[in-house]
């Protein structure tokens, strides 16, 4: 049929809906939909909004646990640690960095730490996990190199800008270079934050009389269709052109609309409290209300406005940033608005709570949009089809130089863009302000006071796309035992994980298939290391052309640091410490940093995995940091012993004399990423102590060597000094970004 | 006697609360005081903390500088009490025209967050006169994007002629060597006092080395000195 008000079948389409999903809409309207509300749905049933293709394989994930308050669905996952509850929630804003990376960047953290807000908590912490292609004389580097530089530094200098400016500090997080990410970078941001736990806040719009405030920016048309346009749909060659789907991040706002909001809470002035992120005020508006069982009125004259002539669609999908919605009693409103004003932040009542179930849009005294408010948030439900891919996976880069002298190789990891020290990108990070940071960027996991308290709490974000693209499933298993291995090496019980998970286009079967797997893998791991799931975040898309990234679930993972427990450095502190690996090394070069960069290849089987050996070994290391045993301790993965080794010279005050294992190849001994290793060092005289409790329940333990001197002396590996390492760890990242003139 | 510590809160002031949780630390009374505040009874120091006042969107400090506290902060500085501006605050105390010189970008064009060895240059103020010697290294974290210290060479001269600088970036051994300059800082001036001595404008946030649970304690020396200089003299 032809609809007769407003739109012609084409326009759905080029706002990403497809007529099946346009006929829906006329069912549940009674009639054709006009453009304002067609342009709300579109956004609404994006992707993005609607988890249309992952909610269906979402559901089963484990979400309950001792800890857990508040789990996935709502603005942010809670857990209480010590009768504080914690927010964590992490979100994507891929597309859009890749599209402009400092405003990208910057308006994910805007995002992420508004949801934490919108649960009534004060952010206190943010972490970053970001993938690009590789930089300038990476291996694997090709004609993207100078781009995939300048995206690097535009991305974190927006997080930089961004972050610093509102006061939350930025504690740690990861950066990794694969060529899979040179045509779609990820920028994942995490945050946490703290709330009395009786003061929780929901996105709920109760009561209907109750008024609707907008408070924070006005509206104007950037990002409009943001969800739909950039974040539901994959690149193209001109991906330049969606630039004005970019939104505009302004901090400053930012900081009053946290301290306000925060401040309105604190007097109880609020009953509900929503951000306005994806799909703006249409959702923030649409979501509070159906989840309270309420309608709404609003009314567009009151939404001030940035620009003039702007239309009700325009005004209601907006991306403008720094924006939140707030449900009060109407006779609250003054005080609200007085205290806005006093810190000055805007504050309009827009619309009010009514209980006809039903979303209405007016402007000028015209209804201009009109349809059931849950009926939004209720988009459709894909079972997409999904099929394993056949053969196995094997990439091979452009050869780099051959490097077969076992030291040079290990050199060459060091100053690798993915090993090298990032302290070039954190130190434009205040990781300081709010002082609670006891450990920032640098170790295996940050540590967090509660503020307030004498409570620390260990945070850690960790993913792997290239185990994940030999296998979604195992890929995600690691991801996860590696977030647990972090928090362990720091002596931290880790308790609850949020996600984000990182795909290509849904609608090809084989990469359906890495995203279903990948929950699979994620959940199970979840299961056994008792780390329930407390929310997430779906990306999908994440491709240009006809190259996706790799599968690259990623992990937020918290934990609880036992009272009294000191985490040890990574570097080596006292001369004639004994060097000690907790666990074993088979040889599994698969999927490695050293077949990534001296063999330019990614090729399977994966390291094996055992959740139990991880459990244990976890187990072990809070033991082992409750007692004070441990001077030095480091976290053995990428890379290997050989890295772990190297970090431990290069970031300590001596070297070390180590004995291989007799019989085996030093490469792979040296670069397995074996799981379940942890390298510590220990006083001569607390290693019986060690090896018992070791012994007891079961993880083998083997003697690497001692520290000793200013040489890396490894045996059947020519000696290296550790200021050369030192040299190599330290220079390699500000290299690749061109900031040391060779 | 207990002290009153006013802690100024512009709007994007983000190191209000650490200064006053230090302060605390110390032992101190504390008190939030909103940029339209103008009644300073009953306050003995007045700390400018850091952040971003404004968003510092039309230049550092620039706005802050016309809050309507400023001209009480100018008739408290007058009268001979103390202020301290950290980071932000040093940037709006130089342009409230109560410091001279003005902080401009690091020379490296980033952000910059670290811990930094600066060198006490002079006992003269209240700010260093208990438990410093002349030459002590202290170790204080910075954080900021605009931090390098400038002025004319007339200005600087007077600074060292009437032992104005109060720290200076240095390495370990108290050297002024160019690698221990975090952002190209003129003399490697890393705080500056007013010809009275009772304003103080540092870059380095001493707030943040109180705590040893978070970081240093040097920082203790600088905000204690302070204190310890409100005690009447024991007669």
């Amino acid at each position: 049929m032809t609809p007769e008000t407003a739109t012609e079948p084409p326009l759905h389409r080029s706002l990403g809906l497809t007529d099946d999903e346009y006929s829906r809409i006329q069912e549940i309207l009674g009639r054709a939909p006009n453009h304002a509300e067609l342009a709300m749905y579109s956004v609404m049933w994006s992707e993005h909004c609607s988890y249309k293709s992952s909610r269906s394989h979402l559901k089963d994930l484990p979400s309950d646990g001792p800890h857990v308050l508040i789990g996935p669905g709502e603005g942010a996952g809670v857990i209480q640690v010590d009768g504080i509850a914690v927010a964590m929630r992490i979100e994507s804003h891929n597309h859009p960095s890749f599209v402009e990376p400092v405003q990208g960047a910057a308006t994910g953290i805007g995002g992420v730490v508004r949801d934490v807000v919108s649960m009534g908590a004060r952010p206190m912490a943010l972490l970053d996990s970001l993938r690009f292609g590789p930089l300038p004389g990476d291996t694997g580097a090709d004609r993207t190199a100078d781009r995939n530089r300048w995206l690097t530094g535009g991305v974190v200098s927006g997080i930089s800008s961004y972050g610093n400016c509102i006061g939350v500090p930025t504690v740690g997080g990861e950066i990794k270079f694969e060529s899979s990410y040179s045509g779609n970078p990820l920028v994942n941001v995490m945050c946490v934050g703290v709330v009395p736990v009786d003061r929780i806040m929901l996105a709920r719009a109760p009561g209907p009389g109750n008024a609707v405030l907008l408070l924070g920016s006005t509206t104007g048309r950037d990002g409009i269709g943001g969800v739909s346009v950039l974040a539901s749909a994959a690149f193209d060659e001109e991906a330049g052109t969606k630039r004005p789907s970019v939104q505009v991040g302004d901090p400053f706002t930012e900081k009053l609309l946290i301290e306000g909001s925060l401040s309105l809470i604190e007097k109880g002035l609020v009953v509900g409290i929503q951000d306005l992120g994806g799909a703006g005020l249409c959702c923030a508006t649409s979501e509070s209300a159906a989840k309270a069982g309420t309608g709404m009125t609003i009314d567009l004259d009151e939404v001030p406005l940035r620009e003039k002539g702007m239309e009700p669609f325009e005004i209601l999908t907006s991306e403008s940033q720094e924006r939140m919605l707030v449900i009060m009693k109407p006779e609250l409103v003054q005080d609200a608005i007085d205290e806005c004003t006093r810190l000055g932040l805007r504050a309009s009542v827009i619309g009010e709570v009514t209980d006809s179930g039903r979303l209405t849009v007016t402007r000028g005294g015209e209804v201009v949009a009109d349809v059931p408010a849950a009926s939004l948030g209720d988009g459709p439900l894909y079972h997409r089809p999904y099929t394993a891919p056949t053969g196995p996976r094997v990439i091979r880069t452009p050869a780099p130089d051959p490097v077969t002298a076992p030291d040079e190789a290990l050199l060459k990891l060091v100053a690798s863009a993915n090993i090298a020290s990032k302290r070039w990108v954190w130190e434009q990070y205040d990781y300081q302000v709010m002082l609670n940071t006891v450990a920032g960027p640098g170790p295996d996991a940050a540590i967090l006071r509660l503020p307030g308290t004498q409570t620390r709490i260990a945070v850690t974000v960790d993913g792997n796309g290239r185990y994940g693209e030999i296998d979604p499933r195992e890929g995600a298993r690691h991801s996860v035992a590696e977030a647990y291995r972090n928090l362990s090496t720091v002596g931290a019980e880790p308790v609850a994980v949020t996600n984000c998970m990182n795909f290509g286009n849904p609608e090809i079967p084989e990469v359906m298939w890495q995203f279903v797997e990948a929950v699979q893998g994620m959940g199970e791991a979840c299961r056994v290391l008792e780390t329930p799931i407390t929310g997430g975040n779906v990306s999908f898309y994440n491709q240009t052309l006809d190259d996706a990234i790799y599968p690259t679930p990623m992990i937020g993972m918290i934990g609880i640091v036992a009272p009294g427990s000191i985490a040890p450095p990574i570097g080596f502190q006292n001369e004639e410490d004994i060097i000690v690996l907790l666990g074993r090394t088979k040889d599994e070069l698969g999927a490695s940093e050293y077949q990534r960069t001296i063999l330019g290849a990614l090729e399977g089987p994966l390291p094996e995995l055992d959740l139990n050996a991880e459990a244990t070994l976890g187990w072990l290391m809070r033991e082992l940091i409750s007692r004070d045993l441990l001077n030095s301790a480091h976290d053995c993965s990428e890379g290997g012993i050989g890295v772990a080794l190297a970090e431990m010279a290069a970031q300590g005050r001596w070297g070390a004399q180590i004995r291989t294992e007799p019989g085996r190849d030093l490469i792979p001994w040296l670069f397995s990423e074996t799981t379940a290793r942890v390298v510590v060092a220990v006083g001569p005289g607390d290693l019986a102590e060690l090896k018992d409790l070791a012994k007891g329940i079961g993880t083998p333990v083997a003697e690497l060597g001692v520290v000793k001197g200013k040489l890396l002396s490894i045996r059947g590996m020519a000696d290296i000094k550790t200021a050369v390492i030192k040299e190599a760890y330290e220079q390699g990242f500000p290299r690749s970004m061109g900031e040391i003139e060779e | 006697m207990r002290p009153t510590v006013g802690v100024v809160v512009f709007p994007g002031s983000n190191c209000d609360r650490d200064a006053d949780y230090s302060f605390e630390y110390l032992g101190a009374d504390t008190k939030f005081l909103w940029h339209l505040e103008t009644d300073l009874d009953g306050i003995d120091v007045i700390v400018l903390p850091g952040g971003f006042a404004y968003g510092d969107y039309l230049r550092t400090g620039a706005m802050a500088a016309y809050s309507p506290v400023m001209d009480s902060v100018r008739r408290f500085a007058a009268a001979g009490k103390p202020v301290i501006g950290i980071c932000n605050g040093f940037q709006v105390l130089c342009e409230a025209g109560l410091l001279p010189g003005a902080l401009r970008r690091n020379s490296g064009l980033r952000f910059r967050c670290m811990p930094v060895r600066i060198r006490v240059e002079t006992l003269e103020s209240p700010f260093t006169s208990g438990g410093m010697w002349p030459g002590q290294v202290l170790t204080i974290p910075i954080a900021h994007f605009d931090g390098s210290y400038y002025a004319g060479d007339e200005t600087l001269e007077e600074l060292l002629a009437e032992r104005r600088i109060a720290f200076r970036y240095c390495d370990a051994e108290g050297e002024l060597t160019p690698e221990s300059n975090p952002n190209g800082s003129r003399l490697h001036i890393a705080g500056i006092l007013n010809p009275e001595r009772n304003v103080l404008g540092m870059m380095p946030h001493p707030e943040r080395a109180v705590d040893p649970a978070v970081g240093g304690t040097d920082g203790r020396l600088i905000l204690n000195s302070l204190l310890y200089s409100l005690q009447p003299a024991e007669t």
